[in-house]
């Protein structure tokens, strides 16, 4: 992936006492990268079937509505601030979803309008925080109670949705050989290769790192920092709603309480991936490396068969601990 | 008039005072409160009770986020502590024995201590950010407590456990009582000494504090290992009132609700300055709103959208760009007659006061 591409680059300072030239800043995913390519070696030894493509495939089908909101939790996490709403967005994206097929609008409407919820909510958090200095926890706090009470209100019970449309496009199904592609899947990797390219290959992209590196400095440089921020957020926001969306077409419902604890999945990932929480270091495909880790554990442990579901939990919040451990390690160094 | 207004606590208790008139409206006998065999009866006395658990944890909450910190982990806190006490009772062959209820509740509230030594430790030891450090516990905790009730509820009966949920004390509920004791007890020990200045001092500003003589890293440790302690009691009076162990749902959102009853109290979650009364306020604000919904006939389902909309609107209010734009308004009404501007008290020369002695700050 990503991570092997930039071993040769000359930045490698003697602070490092890697044998390797290897810039710092991608140990962090490079670990993320080797914690999942273990995760299936001993997964291929330990079961049968279980580095078939049908089960890799399902793991990127099962979570590509997390992987879109990674994505997203990504650009707000780089900026130094933290998105909590992304779950009940995503929940209040299927429920407007199933609420407005079910009226009987045609898909070509539902669909931008289910994504346009979540920009709106992204983009009142930015205004929030920018404008207002509301911190970030306590605007995208108060998002996520908004969120939630509106899914409520629409629907209190899980709409299933009949729309043929709409099932239509959530049953595409594209087969190379034994690999399967969905159409959530296909959407999903157009988000990663959009955000890759924006954060990498934009002034908006580099003004978010730069942001999350010392606002005061990307102030005093110039940058346009209040757009960006806001920006940061209604993209979060957005691809929430595109996450809900996804899910919508993976469960062919909208349901209130979906997506519950979501975000913290997200944040998890995003960590796991390498992003610092406090901003300014990380990248989009490290998250998506995260989500698969986190997806990962989950088949296994249903491989497993014998090891009960909380063992997940469990086993998240250990990789958690060695990922922020790891990457206080080498933050010391730095300093 | 302009001093009551400028209060911190003013939009706190106004939203109080304003879901406490709605609900008399709706229901003229709201705030009657009667007594029947020996104990006082009636939505205000039942508001108190349902805010003990959520009192104590906010309570925790407020000296972590006194410090920059933040302690997702409380939810967890609360499962496992449920999680322990239960267990223990359900294995025991005497259920009703004060002996095993004693073990049970040292048990859980010991194992809770220890959590929040954890967290500390992460914190204040390893320099891990707060909302990561206790994220890890937050997520692995409700596994760890489905480990010990082994996945399912576990329910039992117990008559001495129950009065810690359903009983009266003194003729109060007794979780009230246990709860706005321990509050008074911290409240009074943080105003009465040092401890909330040095408290303070840690939250603005860490190196410094440190630089000047403050044991910070002891601080911090300490206060999550308090709010671990709290979440743990908090735990004990949830699983009491339900007599089951719900490793899933026990204080599900409650670290969410202890930190918003931290913000509509007041207190900024960029550490420093804390106002425990003003915790107390948000804790009441939010139990009552709960009842309001319930009372006005809508779905308890849509709490959440009025608890997001106080939220807003009280951060709104508060925030520095709304205070600037009320001050700049009162320095121009103010400024003419060449009087001094309005800029809040500054350090005369020579003075002595100690920084906690802020008038807009209210001991609790």
């Amino acid at each position: 992936m990503a991570t092997s591409a930039p071993a040769r680059t000359p930045r490698a300072r003697r602070g490092l006492r890697l044998p390797t030239r290897l810039d710092r800043r991608y140990l962090p995913v490079l670990g993320t990268f080797v914690v999942l390519a273990l995760m299936l070696v001993v997964g291929g030894t330990r079961y049968e079937n279980f580095l078939t493509p049908a089960v890799i495939s399902n793991l990127f089908i099962n979570n590509a509505h997390l992987i879109v909101l990674a994505v997203g939790m990504t650009f707000v996490i780089l900026t130094g601030g933290i998105d909590l709403s992304v779950g009940s967005v995503l929940a209040l994206s299927t429920v407007i979803t199933a609420a407005l097929l079910q009226a009987g609008l045609p898909v070509a409407v539902v669909i931008p309008l289910a994504v346009l919820a979540g920009t709106v909510i992204g983009l009142a958090h930015g205004v929030m925080i920018h404008y207002f200095q509301v911190q970030p926890f306590v605007a995208t706090l108060a998002g996520m109670f908004l969120a939630r009470g509106l899914c409520f209100l629409i629907a209190p019970e899980s709409i299933g949705i009949a729309d043929p449309a709409f099932i239509e496009l959530a049953t595409w199904v594209q087969i190379f050989g034994q690999w399967r592609m969905t159409s959530s899947v296909l959407i999903a990797l157009i988000v990663v290769g959009l955000g890759f390219l924006v954060l990498h290959f934009t002034r908006f992209g580099r003004t978010v790192y730069a942001i999350g590196g010392g606002e005061q400095s990307a102030l005093l440089m110039g940058l346009p920092v209040a757009r960006t921020k806001v920006l940061a957020y209604v993209v979060s926001g957005t691809f929430a709603g595109l996450g809900g969306l996804l899910f919508a077409m993976f469960s062919r419902s909208g349901y209130s309480l979906t997506g519950v604890g979501m975000e913290l999945d997200a944040i998890a990932a995003v960590v796991i991936g390498g992003t610092l929480l406090t901003g300014g270091t990380g990248f989009v495909l490290g998250s998506v490396l995260g989500v698969l880790v986190l997806g990962l554990i989950q088949t296994i442990i249903t491989f497993e068969g014998t090891l009960s579901s909380w063992w997940t939990k469990i086993v998240i919040g250990v990789l958690l601990l060695i990922f922020v451990l790891l990457q206080r390690v080498l933050s010391l160094r730095r300093t | 008039m302009r001093d009551v207004l400028r209060h911190h606590l003013f939009w706190p208790v106004a939203a109080l005072v304003v879901l406490l008139v709605a609900n008399t409206i709706a229901r003229p006998g709201f705030l009657a409160v009667t007594v029947r065999d020996g104990h006082l009866f009636g939505a205000p006395v039942d508001i108190l009770r349902t805010t003990a658990p959520l009192l104590l944890v906010a309570l925790g909450m407020t000296l972590v986020i006194a410090t920059r910190g933040i302690d997702l982990s409380v939810g967890a806190v609360v499962a496992v502590s449920g999680a322990v006490a239960l267990s223990h009772i359900a294995s025991s062959p005497n259920p009703d024995s004060p002996v095993t209820v004693l073990t049970a509740i040292a048990l859980a509230l010991v194992l809770c201590l220890l959590l929040g030594v954890w967290n500390g430790f992460l914190v204040s030891v390893l320099g891990i950010q707060p909302i990561i450090a206790t994220l890890i516990l937050m997520t692995a905790g409700r596994g760890v407590a489905m480990l010990i009730t082994n996945g399912m509820i576990t329910t039992v009966n117990s008559t001495p456990f129950k009065v810690l949920g359903s009983g009266f004390w003194l003729g109060l509920p007794a979780a009230a009582v246990l709860a706005f004791g321990v509050f008074a007890v911290v409240a009074f020990v943080v105003r009465r000494t040092a401890l909330g200045m040095l408290l303070e001092a840690t939250g603005i500003n860490p190196a410094a504090s440190r630089l000047s003589g403050v044991r910070s890293r002891t601080l911090t440790w300490t206060v999550y290992t308090a709010s671990g302690l709290f979440a743990g009691l908090a735990g004990l009076l949830i699983s009491a009132d339900t007599m089951a162990a719900d490793a899933n749902n026990a204080g599900l959102f409650i670290e969410l609700d202890a930190i918003l009853a931290v913000v509509i109290g007041g207190t900024a979650l960029s550490g420093g300055k804390f106002s425990l009364s003003g915790t107390l306020v948000g804790a009441l604000v939010i139990a009552t709103l709960e009842r309001t919904v319930t009372v006005l006939g809508i779905s308890p389902l849509v709490t959440p959208l009025f608890m997001a909309l106080v939220v807003i609107a009280v951060t709104l209010l508060q925030s520095p760009r709304m205070r600037e734009r009320l001050t700049a308004r009162r320095r121009q009404v103010a400024t003419p007659p060449g009087s001094r501007p309005a800029a809040g008290p500054g350090p005369t020369p020579g003075s002595t006061t100690d920084p906690t002695t802020d008038p807009t700050e209210v001991k609790a």
